[in-house]
């Protein structure tokens, strides 16, 4: 399996390079009440090799992205602005007829619910080889023989007897190899996927991150996870965007957003999960419950739930601005001395951060967060 | 005035009328539907003996002309009867028959079928397969062997309507009983220890009566064409009394000479249909508080795009 | 230790299926099921899907009879009962359901859904201004306004819908309320709220919860003690700390292990990854139900069904476990969150 990954892999892009970069992007739906804006003005790169993370809660916007840069929205939403650069081309900018060339071989998307997003009345054979018929022509024998060589490349036992056999007779797990590797079949740049593993129990969950994990480090993939569950963002993810209510709040790398947020919203959030907090002890939750889409209020998007809610964010919108981390991650104590060290250097100058990781990286964005006061957050 | 705030959500009639207001086709429906209820309620009082009154002199008289007298508007038929006044009085003969037979089914079809549904294991079996029978027995052979042995008064003729048409009520009923009684909340009420049949009456009836009304105005056109056939035949509907389905098929042979002996009294049954199937299906959004907002939609607003409210960013 | 008010012994439930591979119609949802839940107690119920941590649920709430097994609770079996005493028992034990949309008929009012309970349970508040005041007062303790009685479920968020599906729960003053993933339809931020209220609740009237939950951190965090179910089997029982922090039964350490943490540090953590998928309930594993996935499994676990044996008793509680070789001790599976305990 390892040969039938590499054939295709030349030429491929160096570990980090910038593979997506969005910027500004913007979507409207029309609905009864008017058009509303699900997602304003989110910008964020995913690199070659590396995981980025949309994190937020449900209706965010963070699906609506991801059906953004796929290109497959809904018939109600329309892009409204924007750029989606894939390896240099504005996705953007292409009619939809241009775009279904890069669905493939550029770009591959993994969703949810792995029973209704494959056909029940092809075999997983046919659906798996479909790829290859349409975009390098190989008649159906040979593109069941490579059906064969994806499935057994995502793990999924007895591929020869399989390959003839439907969907429903998969099991939840299983399916959702089948549906990675359908996205992974053209050895993608870019990988989407959306809430890959919610509906899926623990130890399978782990699995398929861990198959995730082996597929991005083989073809060098840039992986855009999208996910509302903050510890599969901390183990999985190298950078994160925060969203909320159809904008990035905050974000950068994991390890630094997580260990010192910079935006309330993610600070709220990290305090909600029921970890080291006391057995039964309070924990602190977000009063209320994000706006609605059409409501949404004129200065910053989080007011109406923020502890910190000045007159300012009620009257201006707060802009993403660079944040300096380092400051606060000293305030906060030394509980990890690489991490501090790295958290400062990051600002000045970001070759340093490749301490943490292997090899050299070109330099990337440092964190951002939309909020006015973001220096003042630590008192809360 | 003071209502519970223990009572189901149903908000008031007055709402309910605001939304009819609202959306065209229904309201013009209700209209439609109240005058051709009066009309049978009181019209024939108005036509006195105009509808079997015989004036050979004005024998076939061709509609939409007021040179016979305002009765003759409508023309008139080979005895030179009133069409206006024979539609009018065969509106109330129509409804005597078809609206208790199609009650009558529908309240025995449902209820059956919900008990059916709800209970699933042999209640339900035994119940499909009466309603198999019924089904692939011809229901007009059975109209005619039990309207030959009776005789056919506008009762038996209820009757056997009913009769054939409950197993449409008791099928739809079921697969919905069926699915409902696994929902969760119908399960929340069972965790209280409510009896199934305050669970019926709470949790799937309301749930099921919308969608077995508007299958009742459909069958109600059926019940009345139904009614025809067996007025054809002779053992329906006796003259001197008249209804829509006989008028139908007595005019039938004239289709060539005179085509409204037949022409208005289908037209009759078939606005009378079509409104009571629009009030009905849209009855079914109304009363469903999780799609009543598609009533207070714009229609037009889906499809046209209207620039967003700019927010500052 | 609070006494026991709920005891299960040995419960079995089997279903009758279509035909499946091997022929075998029956699964058995619960093989055996043994549990206990103190007066005010929290008792956390881990497992994956198709485990039967929901027939059981549902075999408590009486939805289903059991083939064999008992249910105590203060001295009664509930199985036993007919007519009004079933009824009475009824109103002992509630339950909160998952899905905060299913569970809640969208036709009827807020408060016509937390009353409805009393349609069948009539003498508890017997005149309508006693329920309406009653109504408020549940609003109230569930953190939603008075006024909200009227409007429809639809009108509310999922975190507010499930609040009223606790105020329907409590309606009838239960001393046990099975909460079957009561927060995992609910976004993080809302999740607290909700974890807070039942929290707040329970010190407030001394209920007990039986929590099911897949999510672990969840579980760690409200439970006193945690049962982990493999197949129809509690596989290991025990003090919530305990077993989080000393897993003996390799699936409990393998699903600890599994699940992320927020784990801040980004240090890279051992995992044990199962290899396969839980096997289908209809066709079990012989012997020990865990030995297909199991690293440790040996010739004796496919021959002999584990017993249920004391792995230690800290603090005077059980900590009981199912497993012919089970874990010494295990560093390092449950992350750095666990250094405080």
């Amino acid at each position: 399996m390892k040969t039938a990954a590499q054939t295709v892999l030349t030429g491929q892009p160096r570990a980090s390079d910038v593979v997506l970069s969005v910027q500004d992007l913007a979507v409207d739906i029309r609905t009864h009440r008017g058009t509303v804006r699900a997602v304003n003005g989110v910008g964020f790169e995913a690199r070659a090799g590396e995981t980025l993370a949309l994190l937020g809660e449900s209706g965010c916007g963070k699906s609506m992205t991801a059906k953004a840069l796929a290109g497959i929205m809904d018939p109600v939403c329309d892009l409204a602005g924007g750029e989606i650069v894939l390896n240099g081309t504005d996705l953007a900018a292409l009619t939809p007829k241009e775009r279904l060339k890069f669905a493939g071989p550029e770009l591959g998307i993994v969703f949810q619910d792995a029973l209704t997003a494959l056909n029940p009345v092809y075999t997983v054979g046919t659906q798996l080889g479909e790829a290859f018929r349409i975009h390098r022509g190989l008649s159906a024998k040979e593109a069941k023989a490579e059906a064969i060589e994806l499935m057994k490349r995502v793990g999924i036992p007895e591929p020869e007897s399989r390959v003839n056999s439907y969907p429903h007779q998969f099991s939840g797990g299983m399916r959702q190899r089948i549906l990675i590797a359908m996205a992974v079949a053209l050895n993608p740049r870019l990988l989407i996927a959306d809430e890959p593993t919610t509906a899926l129990d623990v130890t399978v969950q782990a699995q398929i991150m861990q198959l995730l994990r082996k597929l991005r480090e083989e073809g060098q993939m840039a992986v855009v996870l999208i996910t509302h569950d903050l510890a599969v963002v901390a183990e999985e993810a190298d950078s994160v965007a925060v969203m909320y209510a159809g904008n990035v709040v905050e974000s950068g790398p994991v390890s630094e957003v997580f260990s010192d947020p910079r935006h309330p919203y993610t600070k709220g959030l990290l305090e909600s999960v029921p970890v080291h907090v006391e057995r039964g002890a309070h924990l602190k939750s977000i009063a209320g419950s994000p706006p609605e889409l059409h409501d949404i209020p004129a200065g910053c998007v989080y007011q109406s739930r923020c502890p910190l809610v000045q007159d300012i964010c009620r009257a201006e919108r707060p802009r993403l601005l660079p944040v300096n981390g380092s400051a606060a991650v000293v305030q906060t104590g030394a509980e990890d001395d690489a991490d501090n060290g790295l958290g400062a250097d990051a600002d000045l100058d970001g070759g340093n951060y490749a301490g943490n990781f292997a090899g050299t990286r070109p330099p990337r964005p440092g964190r951002v967060a939309a909020c006015h006061f973001s220096k003042e957050l630590n008192n809360v | 005035m003071k209502s519970s705030i223990t009572e189901p959500a149903v908000e008031g009639n007055l709402t309910l009328f605001r939304l009819l207001l609202k959306d065209r086709f229904a309201m013009v429906s209700a209209l439609v539907l109240i005058l051709i209820g009066l009309t049978a309620v009181i019209g024939p009082v108005l036509m006195g003996d105009l509808a079997t009154k015989q004036n050979l002199l004005f024998a076939n008289k061709a509609p939409f002309s007021l040179a016979y007298g305002w009765e003759y508007v409508l023309g008139s038929d080979s005895l030179g009867r009133s069409m206006l006044a024979r539609l009018v009085v065969a509106s109330r003969t129509t409804f005597s028959v078809a609206l208790p037979a199609v009650a009558a089914a529908l309240v025995i079809g449902s209820l059956w079928g919900v008990w059916a549904g709800y209970h699933r294991g042999w209640r339900e079996n035994v119940s499909m397969r009466i309603a198999d029978v019924i089904m692939s027995f011809p229901s007009l052979l059975l109209a005619v062997v039990v309207l030959y042995v009776f005789s056919p008064s506008a009762g038996n003729i209820v009757l056997i309507l009913a009769l054939t048409r409950i197993p449409i009520y008791l099928r739809t009923a079921r697969a919905e009983s069926a699915e409902l009684q696994s929902r969760t909340f119908v399960d929340a009420a069972r965790t209280f220890g409510a009896r199934p049949n305050a669970i019926i009456g709470r949790h799937v009836i309301p749930v099921v009566l919308p969608t077995l009304l508007t299958l009742a105005t459909l069958e109600f056109c059926y019940v009345m064409l139904a009614e025809s056939s067996l007025s054809f035949l002779g053992i329906g509907i006796q003259p001197p009394d008249v209804s829509w389905g006989l008028m139908v098929s007595q005019g039938r042979q004239y289709l060539q000479t005179a085509w409204w002996l037949s022409i208005f009294p289908g037209v009759a049954i078939v606005v009378t249909t079509i409104a009571a199937n629009v009030l009905a299906a849209w009855l079914r959004i109304a009363t469903d508080p999780a799609q009543r907002w598609r009533l207070a939609l714009p229609r037009k607003r889906l499809i046209v795009r209207i620039p967003v409210k700019e927010a500052k960013p | 230790m609070s006494e026991p008010l709920l005891q299960i012994d040995g419960l079995c439930k089997t279903f009758h299926v279509a035909k499946s591979a091997s022929g075998n119609t029956r699964l058995k949802a619960l093989d055996g099921i043994s549990l206990t839940v103190g007066r005010g107690e929290t008792l956390g119920l881990v497992g994956e899907s198709g485990c039967g941590k929901s027939t059981l649920a549902r075999t408590l709430m009486m939805l289903e009879t059991p083939d064999a097994g008992t249910v105590t609770f203060e001295g009664t079996n509930p199985f036993g009962l007919r007519g009004k005493e079933l009824l009475s028992w009824r109103r002992r034990v509630q339950m909160v359901f998952q899905d905060p949309f299913a569970s809640l008929n969208a036709r009827m009012s807020a408060g016509a859904i937390i009353a409805e309970p009393w349609a069948t349970h009539r003498n508890l508040y017997p005149s309508s201004r006693e329920r309406e005041a009653r109504v408020r007062e549940l609003l109230h303790m569930v953190g939603l306004r008075p006024s909200d009685a009227r409007k429809s479920p639809q009108e509310f968020s999922g975190g507010q819908r499930q609040r009223i599906g606790i105020a329907r729960a409590l309606a009838l003053n239960p001393d046990v309320i099975i909460l079957d993933e009561p927060v995992s339809a609910l976004d993080l931020s809302v999740q607290a709220q909700v974890l807070n209220l039942l929290n707040d609740l329970q010190q407030e009237l001394g209920v007990s919860y039986i929590f099911i939950s897949h999510d672990l951190t969840v579980v760690r965090h409200v439970a006193d003690r945690v049962a982990v179910m493999y197949l129809g089997r509690i596989i290991e029982t025990g003090d919530t700390e305990e077993v989080f922090d000393h897993p003996r039964h390799p699936y409990t350490a393998a699903l600890m292990s599994a699940s992320p943490k927020l784990d801040v540090t980004g240090a890279k953590r051992d995992r044990i990854v199962l290899q396969g998928e839980l096997p289908s309930p209809l066709d079990p594993p012989s012997g020990c139900r865990f030995r297909t996935r199991c690293w440790k499994a040996q010739d004796i676990c496919a021959e002999v069904a584990p017993e249920p044996r004391v792995a230690t008793a800290a603090d005077g509680t059980l900590h009981l476990v199912e497993c012919h070789f089970p874990l010494e001790s295990v560093r390092g599976l449950t992350g750095a969150t666990t250094a405080a305990g």
